[in-house]
C-alpha cells in the first residue's frame, strides 16, 4: 500500500471512528495471510483433508470477492483485508508439523494458522504455538484432552471435541425409545476409536444402564477387512453395533457388514458417517443411525431457519465448484474461517481498525460466539478456548425419486445438552450423569 | 455353527486373502534374493487397476454379463505385471543384484514411496468402489451367519494360485530352469540358463501375483491412498513364519496367521494385533529360518 492510500485508509478510519461506525473500515495492511494445514495426502485426505480445504478455498473466494454471503459476513475479507492462504500438506506425523508450523510462522510470517485434523498434531503443535505467540486455531481434532489436560494463550478450537458425538447417539436411542439390550463396538484402535467407544459406552451406561456390552472390537487403522469382526458381530447377536470408524475403513465395514446382513440383526449407528454418504449412496443401507461430528451436511441442510441462507449460499457454491454436496469436514472449516473473520473483525472495531496482533487476536477470539452453517458457535469451554456447537443425529432414508441418500427423523440437540459444562472433564460430565446438561 | 468352525472358516477366508498376497513375496525373494518393499504399492495399484477396469466394464455395457468383471480384474493384474514388471526389474533392480540385501530393501523401499505418489497422479485421492463383483455370487448360509459367496471364490483362488505355482516350479522344464537358478545362478548361467530372462520372469510373476491380490480385494473396500502399507507388514509376517522364498512356507503361514487371528478376534479382541506376531515370534524362535527355509551353512 502507497503512502497516499495509508493516508487515505486513515482518514477513512477516522472518519468511520468519529461517525461511530460498528465495524473496521479499513485496514492499515491490506492482505490477512493465513496458513491452512490439512491432510492433501495420506488416508484422511479424501475424508476430512480435501473437503474441508475445498470448502475452505469456496469460503476465501466468496470472502475475498466481497459481497456473496449474508450479513454479518458480507464485508469483503476480513475486515476488508485482502485473505491470502499458504496451504500445507498435514501428512508426515507430529515432528514434520511441528516444523511446518514454525516455517508458516517463522519463515512465511502469516498471521494466523488454522489447521490439523490429527488428534496428535493438536496436542503437539499448542506448546509451540503458546512459545513462538502465534495465533492457532485448531479446526478438526477431536481429542477433548487438548484443552481438558491444558491451557494455552494463543490457541483456540473452533469445533466440539469428539464427546459431543457419542453423548449425542445415546441420547438419540433414548429419545425414540429405542430398546437396547445389549451392545458392541468395533472401532479403530488408536486413540480417536479408544476415546470414542469409551464415551458411547459411558453414555450408555448412564441411559441405558442395564445394557451389556457383548464385544468391543478394535481392528487396526487401515484394516480395510473385517470379515473375522463382521462374524463375531453377528455371533454375538447386540441390539446394537457403534462405530466411529472413518473414511475407507468406514467403507469397507459398511460394504461388508452389509452384504452379511449385520444391519439386518444389529441396530448400526455411527458417530462419524455422514462422509461417506456422497460415495456409498445405495450401499449405505437404511435405518441406519448416524452423526456428522456437528450439524453438519444433510443435517444442515435440512435445518432450515435463519442459518439457511448462510448454509445454502456456501452449500451451492461447494456444490458447483466440486460436483458434490458438501459433508462434515468443509463445515468446520467454514465455522473456523468465520469465526477467524470475526474474531479479526472485533479486534479491529477496537483497535482503530488496524490489522491486529496476535495479542489482540486472541483477547477478541476469546470466549467468542458467532453463526456459522453448523449453528451457533460459542468458545464456552476452557477459559474461552473451546468450542461447543450444536449437534445433530438422523436415519438413512433411500430417496428413490432423487436417486440420492437422506437424513429422515433428524433430532437437533442443543450444545449444553451434548457437551460437557465449563470446568469439567469430558469423561467426569458422563460418568456423573451429565450433571448441568440442558436439553429442553 | 459353533465357535470353533466359525474361527476356522473365518481364518480360511483371510488365510486364502493373505497366501495370495504374500506368495508373490516369497517368489520373488526365492527367485532374485529381493525382499521387496515395493510388493505392497503393486498390491494398491493392482486394486485401483482392477477398479478402474471393472468400472470401465460396467460402463461399457457389462450389466449383461456382470460376471466378465472377473476377468476384468485378472486382466488389471496381468497389465500391472506387464508394465510395472519390467519396468522395476530391467529399469532398476537389475543394477543392484549381488549387492548387499539390506540396500534392497532400501532401494524397494524408495520405489515403494515412489509409487504411493504416482498412484496419486494417476487417481487421486478420492476412494474407488467396484461392489459389483463382490454380491455377485450370492451369499453362503452356515448356522446362525451369512457369509458371502466372494468369500469363498477368495479361497478358491487362492487354492489355484497355490497349486500353480507349485505345479508350474516342480512340474515343468522352466520350473526346474526357475529352482536351479534358485539354488545357484552362477551354474545356472555357466549351463546356459538365460538367468535374467529367469529374473525378469519371477518378478514379472511376483508382480501379477500381488496385482492380483489388490485385484481380488478391491470389491470389498474402498480402494484409497494408503492401502499397500499394512499388507506388506502382515505379508512379511507370513513369510518369515514360512520361511523367506519358500511357497509351501507361504501356504502355511498364513493358515497360522488367518486363524489365530480370527480365533484372537472372537475370544480375546485385544489381542488380534499381537497374536500374529507372537506366533511369528514362537515360530522365530524355535526356526530361526522360519519354518520352511533349509538351513544354510553360513560363510565366514
Amino acid at each position: 500500500m502507497n503512502s497516499t492510500s495509508k493516508k487515505f485508509a486513515g482518514a477513512l478510519t477516522a472518519l468511520a471512528l468519529a461517525a461511530g461506525a460498528a465495524g473496521p473500515v479499513a485496514a492499515q495492511d491490506d492482505t490477512f495471510k493465513i496458513g491452512v494445514i490439512t491432510f492433501l495426502s495420506g488416508q484422511a485426505a479424501e475424508s476430512f483433508g480435501v473437503p474441508a480445504w475445498n470448502g475452505g478455498k469456496v469460503l476465501v473466494d466468496m470472502l475475498n470477492e466481497g459481497g456473496k454471503l449474508p450479513a454479518p459476513y458480507d464485508q469483503k475479507g476480513f475486515g476488508g483485508m485482502n485473505i491470502e492462504v499458504v496451504l500445507v500438506d498435514e501428512a508426515g506425523g507430529a515432528t514434520k508439523q511441528v516444523q511446518e508450523f514454525r516455517n508458516l510462522v517463522q519463515r512465511e510470517e502469516v498471521d494466523a494458522v488454522v489447521g490439523y485434523v490429527s488428534s496428535g498434531d493438536c496436542l503437539a503443535v499448542p506448546p509451540v504455538a503458546d512459545e513462538l505467540k502465534a495465533f492457532t486455531i485448531l479446526y478438526d481434532c477431536g481429542t477433548p484432552r487438548v484443552f481438558e489436560d491444558n491451557t494455552f494463550e494463543y490457541v483456540f478450537r473452533t469445533a466440539a471435541h469428539a464427546t459431543m458425538d457419542n453423548v449425542s447417539l445415546a441420547r438419540y436411542l433414548k429419545s425414540r425409545d429405542v430398546a437396547i439390550e445389549s451392545f458392541a463396538g468395533l472401532n479403530q484402535d488408536y486413540a480417536w476409536g479408544q476415546d470414542s467407544w469409551a464415551d458411547f459406552t459411558g453414555a450408555m451406561a448412564q441411559l441405558y444402564p442395564d445394557a451389556v456390552v457383548k464385544t468391543a472390537l478394535f481392528p487396526k487403522f487401515g484394516a480395510g477387512q473385517y470379515g473375522t469382526e463382521i462374524s463375531a458381530l453377528l455371533r454375538e447377536r447386540p441390539t446394537l453395533v457403534h462405530s466411529s470408524n472413518w473414511g475407507g475403513d468406514l467403507q469397507g465395514f459398511v460394504i461388508q457388514a452389509t452384504a452379511r446382513g449385520l444391519h439386518e440383526r444389529s441396530q448400526i449407528v455411527l458417530s462419524a458417517g455422514d462422509h461417506v454418504i456422497p460415495q456409498l449412496q445405495q450401499k449405505m443401507p437404511e435405518g441406519i443411525y448416524l452423526g456428522a461430528r456437528g450439524v453438519n451436511g444433510l443435517a444442515a441442510k435440512a435445518r432450515g431457519g435463519e442459518l439457511q441462507e448462510l448454509t445454502d449460499t456456501l452449500w451451492d457454491a461447494y456444490e458447483a465448484e466440486f460436483g458434490v454436496f458438501p459433508v462434515q469436514a468443509p463445515f468446520r472449516m467454514w465455522q473456523a474461517l468465520l469465526g477467524l473473520k470475526t474474531a479479526v473483525e472485533k479486534a479491529m472495531a477496537e483497535n482503530g481498525g488496524k490489522k491486529p496482533t496476535n495479542e489482540e487476536l486472541a483477547a477478541a477470539m476469546k470466549g467468542l460466539s458467532w453463526d456459522a452453517p453448523s449453528g451457533r458457535i460459542e468458545m464456552a469451554l476452557a477459559d474461552g478456548h473451546q468450542a461447543i456447537q450444536p449437534n445433530a443425529i438422523g436415519t438413512t432414508k433411500w430417496n428413490a425419486e432423487k436417486g440420492a441418500m437422506e437424513l429422515i427423523d433428524i433430532e437437533y440437540f442443543d450444545s449444553r445438552c451434548v457437551n460437557p459444562p465449563a470446568g469439567v472433564k469430558s469423561a467426569d460430565w458422563i460418568a456423573q450423569g451429565f450433571p448441568g446438561a440442558q436439553c429442553d | 455353527m459353533d465357535l470353533a468352525a466359525t474361527i476356522l472358516v473365518d481364518g480360511l477366508i483371510y488365510a486364502g486373502w493373505l497366501f495370495i498376497v504374500s506368495v508373490g513375496l516369497t517368489l520373488v525373494f526365492g527367485v532374485l534374493n529381493i525382499l521387496n518393499i515395493a510388493h505392497g504399492s503393486l498390491y494398491a495399484i493392482g486394486a485401483y487397476a482392477a477398479a478402474s477396469m471393472v468400472g470401465a466394464y460396467f460402463a461399457w455395457g457389462g450389466d449383461a454379463f456382470p460376471y466378465g468383471s472377473y476377468v476384468a480384474m485378472i486382466v488389471a493384474a496381468l497389465l500391472v505385471a506387464l508394465v510395472l514388471g519390467p519396468l522395476l526389474e530391467r529399469g532398476l533392480l537389475r543394477f543392484f543384484y549381488g549387492r548387499d540385501e539390506v540396500l534392497n530393501v532400501l532401494v524397494t523401499y524408495a520405489v515403494f514411496l515412489i509409487l504411493e505418489d504416482v498412484m496419486k497422479l494417476i487417481w487421486g485421492v478420492n476412494p474407488y468402489f467396484v461392489y459389483e463383483p463382490y454380491t455377485l455370487l450370492g451369499d453362503v448360509e452356515m448356522g446362525p451367519l451369512f457369509y458371502v459367496g466372494y468369500d469363498f471364490a477368495v479361497i478358491a483362488a487362492a487354492i489355484i494360485v497355490g497349486l500353480a505355482v507349485w505345479l508350474s516350479l516342480n512340474r515343468t522344464r522352466m520350473g526346474k530352469v526357475v529352482l536351479a537358478v534358485i539354488h545357484d545362478s552362477e551354474m545356472s548361467q555357466t549351463m546356459g540358463v538365460n538367468v535374467q530372462r529367469i529374473y525378469l520372469g519371477a518378478f514379472m510373476a511376483g508382480a501379477f501375483l500381488a496385482a492380483l491380490g489388490g485385484a481380488l480385494t478391491a470389491p470389498m473396500i474402498s480402494v484409497t491412498p494408503g492401502l499397500g502399507v499394512n499388507v506388506i507388514i502382515v505379508a512379511f509376517a507370513v513369510v518369515i513364519i514360512g520361511g523367506l522364498g519358500s511357497i509351501p512356507g507361504a501356504a502355511i503361514g498364513a493358515l497360522m496367521v488367518g486363524i489365530s487371528r480370527a480365533a484372537s478376534v472372537h475370544m480375546l479382541p485385544e489381542a488380534e494385533l499381537f497374536i500374529i506376531y507372537f506366533v511369528m515370534a514362537i515360530v522365530l524362535l524355535f526356526r530361526p529360518e522360519g519354518l520352511f527355509a533349509k538351513t544354510q551353512a553360513r560363510k565366514i
